[in-house]
């Protein structure tokens, strides 16, 4: 090769140098900013209209430089969230300051010690004047492994006009076949989620919750141990009542993909009746069809039988910490801020999630905002989490398989789910 | 088997056997060769190689080997890793319960009606998209063709802009308008007998699986039509202007010259195409995530290993799935009977 001084070429190098030497200083420049600055916390929030990244900004400026607290945004829906927290920290990824994670699959992540231990006056300070529902979800074998921020129940919400028509008094508790009835008195379709998705779970599990039985009876057990309680009347029951909402139609025609946004469409359209749902369907109408909002109706979710009382689904977001995360400490500090009483309350009323601290209610944006928060708060009291067991998302998915389409579930749906979930755990079967 | 000591006589026209038939008869030892102008007029192999052959070997592992090495690094090493993975249960939120258990995760696999009904769904999804598109790529390729010169442009143009498209967001595209809440679809074609306002075409297994092929197939045809273009573009113009002077038909011209004289091309298009349907993610997990008996091999591979998190199960899924596409590619070679390694036109 013949090597010809150019002046082109020299430029050319030149200015590689000099891009070289900048690029090198400005990533010296950034780990100096680095060294100096205060620690920086990563908070792996689920998607939301923007309160996480605000409570982020609030903590930061109330550390007085301690700390900054920078947001980093995790899937849309739970399970793939559930699927990226798990992989990073079974990578012993540093980065997972604080975490948002959803109730159920808090087990998986504190058994084999992938949560840092929340410290004793954590704890204190933030259980203290808290919703049942949520200290339960926070907790794994009798101990508080996450910390609750946000607590959700779903509500029985209703079309008042409907209601009346047949002659449903909803000052009373209501039950599943009285609305069944209602609804197809009337004509209408009942709003229930029967996509194959987690929704599915959480109905599945609150029917049985409603009758006093749990999905898993032993939820610390290992998998070979592990006991279900399906198989049993209050499974039958449960198969009864979604098997008949879907074989009499009374989901509606798309009830085997219907999921929350699709049931509360259903419930605002012309068929709409009664409907099972999380709180932040009232904001959503508010802001789609004002004027629906005078007709529409919130109750305690519907019994399993008069007389004994409903247990709500819970849902909501509890705040954990990476076991690797490189300041354990100053994360436990910014997460008593972020789930202080004012962010909790400042969520509910910006956002639509409900609070986990009871006080946070009373708070007067909040009453104006949702005239229903005396009764969600009732609700979240009542409510009783998802299985807790640290094969959560087995126990899930076989349910999900197994209860859809609703129109396909009869009596030998739960003996035929327990069964199935025990080989499943077994390693015997795929899922 | 004996393609390479008997070859048997080119099914095409009298006189135009196809170039890629034409030359295993006279050396066998081209395929084995790699077929190179360099290789075919070399001597014996053992014969001393001059400087300058040496310095282009040289040269040649200068230029190729930096990409052998990353070759080696980003697919073998997963590949052997998730063979070895699957030789254990072992769960990623339970480390230290890894214990190994030999073969059994393929015999759970094998012995699981899961399995074989979604090797089922996988087939027939590839099967048929693969079969569509070939009609169809086929049409369009004969279009692109013929079409008059200042056509050609804008016409492969708007011919690729569904291949152009981001699967994921072709999948959503193609979900939002059948979605019963959000379609279009359904108030659109009412008037048709088996549609109406109500149909839920993502709530059972048929309507569902048929909007998935036809994205897919929407999606992808354009690709098998370049490639078939690329062949019809290969078939020499006397042959077909030989065949119409003797009088054939437009039919007789197209099975009996063109067609066979496009083998490679089809065959490629084929390959590529089934080996991309066989592997089909994006589209079943924006629109059914497989519910409802829509799920796929890749699918139980990615449910296994990431939502289960059960590394050893999914990694025997994965390596299951790894030989099937082996296995369809050795019968996509073998079946057309193509010296890949040759060089195609057969100049």
């Amino acid at each position: 090769m013949r090597r010809s001084p150019d002046r082109k070429s020299r430029t050319r190098a030149s200015a590689g140098l000099a891009a070289a030497a900048l690029i090198a200083t400005a990533a010296l420049s950034g780990c100096a900013a680095d060294e100096g600055g205060p620690p920086a916390l990563t908070w792996y929030i689920n998607p939301d209209d923007g309160g996480q990244a605000t409570i982020a900004q609030r903590c930061t400026e109330a550390s007085g430089g301690k700390y900054t607290i920078t947001t980093s945004l995790l899937p849309r829906d739970a399970s793939s969230q559930r699927e990226q927290l798990a992989r990073r920290l079974a990578a012993g990824d540093k980065s997972m300051d604080i975490m948002s994670l959803d109730p159920p699959f808090v087990p998986e992540l504190a058994e084999p010690g992938f949560l840092a231990p929340v410290p004793e006056n954590v704890v204190a300070e933030t259980t203290s004047d808290i919703v049942e529902g949520a200290l339960a979800g926070a907790q794994w074998n009798d101990q508080v492994v996450a910390v609750p921020f946000w607590a959700n129940t779903q509500l029985l919400w209703y079309r008042k006009s409907v209601a009346q028509a047949a002659g449903l008094d909803m000052n009373q508790p209501v039950t599943w076949d009285q609305i069944m009835e209602a609804a197809k008195s009337q004509d209408k379709q009942l709003g229930v989620q029967g996509v194959r998705s987690e929704s599915m779970t959480v109905w599945v599990n609150a029917l049985y919750e409603s009758q006093g039985t749990s999905i898993v009876e032993n939820p610390g057990a290992s998998k070979d141990e592990v006991q279900l309680g399906l198989d049993s009347e209050a499974g039958r029951e449960a198969a009864r009542v979604i098997g008949t909402i879907g074989r009499d139609g009374l989901g509606g025609p798309g009830l085997s993909t219907a999921d929350e946004s699709a049931s509360m469409a259903l419930f605002q359209g012309d068929k709409g009746s009664f409907m099972v749902n999380w709180p932040f369907i009232w904001p959503a109408t508010e802001a789609d069809q004002p004027e629906l909002l005078d007709d529409i109706g919130a109750a305690l979710y519907p019994r399993m039988t008069a007389d004994q009382p409903s247990a709500p689904p819970l849902g909501g977001i509890m705040l954990g910490v990476g076991a690797n995360s490189d300041h354990p400490d100053l994360a436990y500090e910014a997460i008593t801020c972020i789930a202080s009483v004012e962010n909790q309350a400042y969520y509910f009323e910006s956002n639509g999630n409900p609070p986990a601290k009871k006080a946070a209610f009373d708070d007067p944006k909040v009453r104006e905002k949702f005239p229903m928060a005396p009764l969600i708060r009732e609700s979240l009291d009542m409510a009783k989490p998802r299985p807790q067991t640290p094969y959560y998302n087995e126990v899930s998915t076989a349910i999900q398989q197994r209860w859809t389409p609703a129109e396909a579930v009869n009596e030998n749906t739960p003996a035929d789910t327990s069964e199935f979930i025990g080989q499943v755990l077994r390693g015997e079967r795929l899922l | 088997m004996s393609e390479t000591t008997e070859p048997r006589p080119a099914r095409a026209a009298e006189g135009t056997p196809s170039p890629t038939e034409r030359e295993p008869r006279r050396s066998t030892d081209v395929a084995r060769s790699g077929s190179s102008d360099v290789a075919t007029q070399e001597k014996p192999r053992k014969r001393v190689k001059s400087e300058r052959a040496k310095a282009e070997t040289r040269l040649g592992w200068m230029l190729a080997g930096p990409a052998f090495v990353l070759m080696l690094l980003v697919t073998v090493y997963p590949i052997l890793q998730a063979v070895f993975d699957s030789l254990f249960s072992f769960r990623l939120t339970a480390p230290d319960d890894r214990e190994f258990v030999g073969l059994a995760n393929y015999g759970v696999i094998l012995t699981d009606g899961v399995f074989w009904y979604d090797l089922g769904i996988t087939l027939l999804i590839t099967v048929i998209t693969v079969a569509v598109e070939l009609v169809l790529g086929f049409a369009l390729a004969l279009v692109m063709n013929n079409a008059i010169r200042s056509l050609r442009g804008p016409l492969r143009t708007a011919i690729l802009v569904p291949y152009g498209t981001i699967t994921v967001v072709s999948a959503f595209a193609w979900f939002y308008a059948f979605d019963i809440n959000t379609g279009y679809i359904n108030s659109w074609f009412s008037w048709l007998p088996f549609i109406s306002e109500d149909t839920a075409w993502f709530g059972s297994t048929a309507p569902a699986l048929f909007v998935i092929m036809a994205s897919e197939i929407w999606k992808t045809t354009p690709f098998i039509s370049l490639l078939l273009l690329s062949g019809l573009a290969q078939v020499p113009g006397e042959l077909t202007e030989a065949a119409k002077v003797d009088g054939a038909t437009w039919w007789e011209r197209m099975s009996k010259v063109i067609l066979p004289n496009m083998k490679a091309a089809i065959m490629v298009a084929v390959l590529f195409r089934a080996l991309d349907a066989f592997r089909i993610f994006d589209n079943i997990f924006i629109m059914t995530n497989g519910a409802y008996g829509t799920e796929t091999l890749s699918l139980l591979a990615y449910r296994t290993s990431i939502g289960r998190l059960e590394i050893g199960m999914g990694s025997a899924v994965s390596v299951v799935l790894f030989l099937c596409v082996i296995l369809i590619s050795f019968i996509a070679i073998k079946g057309f009977k193509v010296d890949l390694a040759g060089r195609g036109g057969g100049k």
